[in-house]
């Protein structure tokens, strides 16, 4: 997993609420066996024809969006199912952070995973980094993980909050099964305790 | 003295391996059921050289791309072949349980977890598929959790997670006649919203939800996921030990009897506090049919599909004209006016036998209407053989559906079994976003009665009129 620590690039507005992980990654390419090559498809119904031509008003199909980095987004980003496929298409076209007022459950943990780092803001923070976004001279923000701030293009900087695990595993690029590992004794111990309460397990 | 917990909380303590300093917990993954979408996790494990920590506790199965024509024949689409094919290798190579296409329990993997008593009140229980809140219905903790957490579970049994929030969704009353668990679980979502249980386990409680059959509180729970939380439970009592006792996973023996005993502890204790509350009368509540792009804009058949212009701000107003357009719905129409081409009964959320029972209700003596294509596809092959051992199939196969066998199918559409643009499908299933019974389908999300009494009229009607 690629360490993240700042990251400076275009936003991409997406000012609708409730963008659904079917609107992310239509269902029919799960049927894959493999992590990447899913950015070709990401969000393939709002953003392709049925003839695979670009539709010219979709966000990432206009310049600047078309290499954004970050998509700012409406209420409830990343809701319905628990794909993974949702991050993998987000990270294969190169996006690594989404800013929303909230995030499904499901999906906000599944970006962790993956080198993404959501971020909740509030509703008026959220509003103000539309703007910045939707500003097609200077769609750029810069995302400090180390400070925990968003900069804005005027300089202004909006805090966010993260729990400390999250944030260092993103840090340093960490995956969780290797530290889960070192705990085996933690694991076996737990187990022969349950063992004994419950041996119908 | 311990203070009052609730379900939740009693289940939870009973599975932290480890805590970390921040508050994520390392918690034990009593089962873990799996399906043929994750090859990515096998595959992961493969290449870190890790082996499955307690195959035992794993059982896999196929469900989402399976053809549900007949199981002799070949699985002519190659994606979906080359998927099947793989799960044999990853099953054998890793040494877990898989219940395969040829294997009469076969089915969804929701249906097949409570059916062969692999899943138990008091357990925790994972599984890569957000439908899995299913499971809570029985008084487990069980959540949905991504291929990466899959791998994890595989190797280490385990999962890290942020302790939920406590949300508790009563209803008490009689529930009126003509409406199930579908309704209930409708209702509550088009009042609190998909967000609405966002960060929470949600208990659901109350004399409704008490008189429901296990079927009935499957559907419930089945859906909690569409309301943004990633838990649903109801505790477990003396209906759901009558549903466990006997199947094939339960405990047996002394050991039953030492398990029910637990069991019986798990209850919320009177006057535990949950971080939310939520009451609802079932007499507000009357059979329900959506009308738009997600399972919160929903009216009952009674009423008319709303006007953007009445939404309460600028947001719901954009959202409600982007569903009316996709739905190609007119403000006011009433539900009962909305007519439809397609009809599916099944998946996780009503492919249970007490679901195909209310449907061929319905179904007997009728006939599907001209210009409507009806299929039912059972939610597993046990659920099949018994519907068949009553008589069931004959019922809609002499009504004109289409009688299949199981798996994910239409609800999800990945398998070849697909509504063509355009088209308007009642469907028992748990989402009507876009796309989601195929490009530029429309789905219509309702109760297997509701559904079949659409596919016999053509049209949405109340289910009581009928």
């Amino acid at each position: 997993m690629d360490k993240f620590n700042t990251l400076n690039g275009v936003a991409a507005p997406m000012d609708m609420i409730n963008i659904d992980t079917d609107k992310i990654i239509p269902k029919l390419h799960l049927r894959t066996i493999k992590r990447t090559g899913l950015g070709k498809v990401l969000f393939e119904e709002m953003r392709f024809e049925p003839d695979g031509s670009e539709k010219p008003d979709f966000i990432l199909n206009k310049q600047p969006y078309r290499d954004a980095k970050i998509i700012v987004a409406g209420n409830n980003f990343g809701c319905g199912s628990s794909r993974e496929h949702a991050p993998w298409a987000l990270l294969d076209f190169g996006i690594r952070c989404v800013i929303s007022t909230s995030f499904a459950d499901i999906f906000y943990n599944n970006c962790f995973k993956n080198g993404i780092l959501p971020i909740r803001v509030t509703k008026e923070q959220l509003d103000a980094l539309m703007a910045d976004a939707k500003d097609t001279e200077n769609p750029e923000l810069t995302v400090d993980l180390v400070n925990m701030e968003i900069r804005r293009p005027n300089g202004v900087t909006v805090p966010f909050e993260l729990d400390a695990f999250r944030r260092e595993c993103l840090l340093d690029g960490l995956d969780d099964i290797g530290l889960t590992m070192q705990k085996g004794d933690k694991i076996d111990s737990f187990e022969a305790g349950q063992q004994q309460s419950q041996p119908w397990l | 003295m311990t203070a009052p917990r609730t379900l939740f909380d009693k289940i939870w303590d009973a599975h932290v391996v480890d805590v970390s300093d921040d508050g994520l917990s390392l918690i034990y993954a009593d089962r873990h059921l799996l399906m043929e979408m994750q090859p990515q996790a096998f595959d992961g494990l493969r290449r870190a050289g890790l082996k499955v920590r307690q195959p035992g506790k794993n059982l896999g199965v196929m469900d989402h791309v399976v053809p549900t024509g007949p199981r002799d024949a070949e699985i002519t689409d190659p994606v979906a072949r080359m998927m099947v094919e793989q799960s044999y290798v990853d099953y054998q190579e890793f040494g877990v349980e898989l219940l395969d296409l040829l294997d009469e329990r076969q089915g969804i993997v929701h249906v097949i977890g409570p059916e062969q008593g692999f899943t138990l009140p008091g357990v925790t229980l994972f599984c890569g598929d957000s439908h899995t809140a299913t499971h809570g219905a029985l008084g487990a903790f069980a959540m949905a959790v991504g291929t990466s957490e899959v791998e994890h579970i595989l190797a280490t049994q385990t999962v890290y997670i942020a302790r939920p929030k406590s949300m508790r969704v009563t209803v008490n009353g009689e529930l009126p006649t003509g409406c199930t668990g579908k309704d209930i679980i409708l209702a509550i979502i088009g009042k609190i919203g998909t967000a609405g249980g966002t960060g929470h386990v949600i208990e659901y409680a109350g004399s409704t939800i008490r008189n429901l059959s296990m079927e009935g509180r499957m559907t419930v729970t089945n859906m909690t996921v569409e309301a943004g939380a990633r838990a649903g439970m109801i505790a477990p009592d003396e209906k759901t030990f009558a549903y466990l006792e006997g199947r094939p996973r339960a405990p047996k023996g002394a050991d039953w009897d030492k398990a029910v005993a637990y069991w019986k502890t798990l209850p919320t204790d009177p006057g535990a506090a949950f971080d939310r509350e939520f009451k609802m009368s079932a007499a507000e509540i009357a059979p329900q049919v959506t009308w738009g792009t997600n399972p919160e804009e929903v009216a009952p058949i009674t009423g008319a599909v709303p006007d953007p212009k009445d939404a309460p701000n600028e947001d719901r107003r954009r959202m409600i004209q982007r569903s009316l357009d996709y739905m190609g719905l007119k403000p006011g129409t009433a539900m009962a006016d909305i007519a439809i081409d397609r009809a599916f009964i099944g998946s996780c959320t009503n492919s249970r036998i007490e679901d195909l029972e209310a449907a061929a209700e319905i179904a007997r003596g009728r006939r599907v209407a001209d210009g409507v294509e009806a299929m039912v596809v059972p939610g597993s092959g046990l659920v099949k053989r018994e519907a068949e051992a009553r008589g069931l199939d004959k019922v809609f196969i002499e009504a004109g559906f289409d009688w299949r066998e199981p798996g994910c199918s239409m609800c999800i559409a990945m398998n070849g079994d697909y509504i063509q643009p355009g088209q308007r499908c009642a469907s028992t299933s748990n989402r009507n976003f876009e796309g989601r019974q195929g490009r530029d389908g429309r789905t219509h999300l309702a109760s297997p009665a509701m559904v079949a009494a659409a596919a016999v009229t053509g049209h949405f009607i109340d289910v009581r009129a009928l």
